[in-house]
């Protein structure tokens, strides 16, 4: 029953970013340019919308659907993995015109090429998994 | 109103009621870990202690990653009878200095992610290369746009806030520097 939840949840999450054109390599290309407002809208309005669900979650100690109490945990403390990380995921988020999650629904949606971006990604996690413990964090 | 592009005022809302639901669930919105959990699924525990992880507990995000390929399909398949994404005109114009011709007239741009385009080797070099930032990038920085950008930012979270600087500096040398030395018309 859970798994068809998170089917039914990640489905959801799908046709948002497909239909939102948040999963459009031109999006993301038009949002580095400033030409549109359209990608910080849908970005600030998540933002705006869920800072209130999370300070409501954990002030008012809500328990899961299944009845566990929540925690949100904390991101650790550290700056060089944060810039260097994040800036060269900021290059191949461009280059790509994809994050994580688009890269699966693009091939849903059947852009094969995507399936190379996939694979490069699941190598450079294979490659910093690898090199982790000689990187800076 | 469905089968056309859903404005920023819905998109935004409901990503963060997906964020939501998930941390109801008792779990968290982040889809770059799933690249870690392919590994280890392809045996990288083998060569890495750091990919030695419980499959079991990843599970969960690997269901909701099928469900969003459910959803790609559902999208360009029975919700979208013009794929065509309008960008501004003046996206349009520089994407056309650049030698996409696309620009405007589809969801992806033909020239990268078209299998004619496949023919050429250097689209696959861009390809692999783009992915392997993306991968590489997402788990050094501990997330990508669900973890940091929304779920980090939204738990007022100042790890995350760096983080989405460097993706915003990554973009943006990516589209203003690099772009023009790689892409002719």
């Amino acid at each position: 029953m859970k798994s068809v939840l998170y089917i039914m949840v990640g489905t959801f999450l799908g046709v948002i970013l497909y239909k939102s054109e948040a999963a459009s390599w031109f999006r993301i290309y038009e949002m580095f340019q400033f030409d549109s407002f359209h990608m910080y809208g849908i970005i600030g309005s998540a933002l705006a919308v869920g800072i209130v669900l999370v300070q409501w979650i954990k002030r008012s100690k809500v328990k899961s659907f299944f009845g566990e109490s929540i925690h949100i945990q904390d991101k650790e403390r550290s700056f060089t993995r944060y810039i260097v990380g994040g800036t060269l995921f900021g290059l191949g988020w461009a280059l790509a015109g994809a994050c994580p999650g688009p890269i699966y629904i693009l091939a849903g949606a059947g852009y094969w090429a995507i399936l190379i971006v996939l694979f490069g990604a699941v190598l450079g996690a294979f490659v910093y998994g690898i090199l982790r413990d000689k990187l800076p964090h | 109103m469905l089968y056309q592009s859903w404005p920023w005022y819905i998109a935004g809302p409901l990503i963060a009621l997906v964020m939501t639901v998930l941390i109801l669930m008792g779990k968290r919105f982040g889809m770059s870990s799933n690249l870690e959990t392919f590994c280890t699924i392809g045996g990288a525990g083998k060569f890495v202690d750091y990919f030695k992880v419980d499959l079991k507990s990843r599970r969960w995000n690997l269901l909701v990653v099928l469900g969003s390929v459910i959803g790609g399909f559902l999208g360009a398949h029975l919700l979208s009878p013009n794929p065509a994404v309008q960008i501004s005109e003046k996206t349009v114009a520089k994407l056309n200095g650049l030698g996409f011709e696309s620009a405007g007239t589809a969801y992806l741009p033909t020239e990268l992610f078209s299998l004619e385009a496949l023919s050429k080797p250097s689209v696959w070099i861009i390809l692999l290369v783009a992915g392997f930032l993306v991968g590489f990038g997402t788990r050094y920085a501990g997330g990508c746009t669900s973890g940091h950008a929304i779920s980090g930012l939204s738990n007022l979270q100042r790890p995350s806030l760096i983080a989405v600087i460097g993706f915003f500096i990554g973009g943006l040398i990516m589209v203003h520097i690099v772009f023009p030395l790689i892409f002719r018309s």
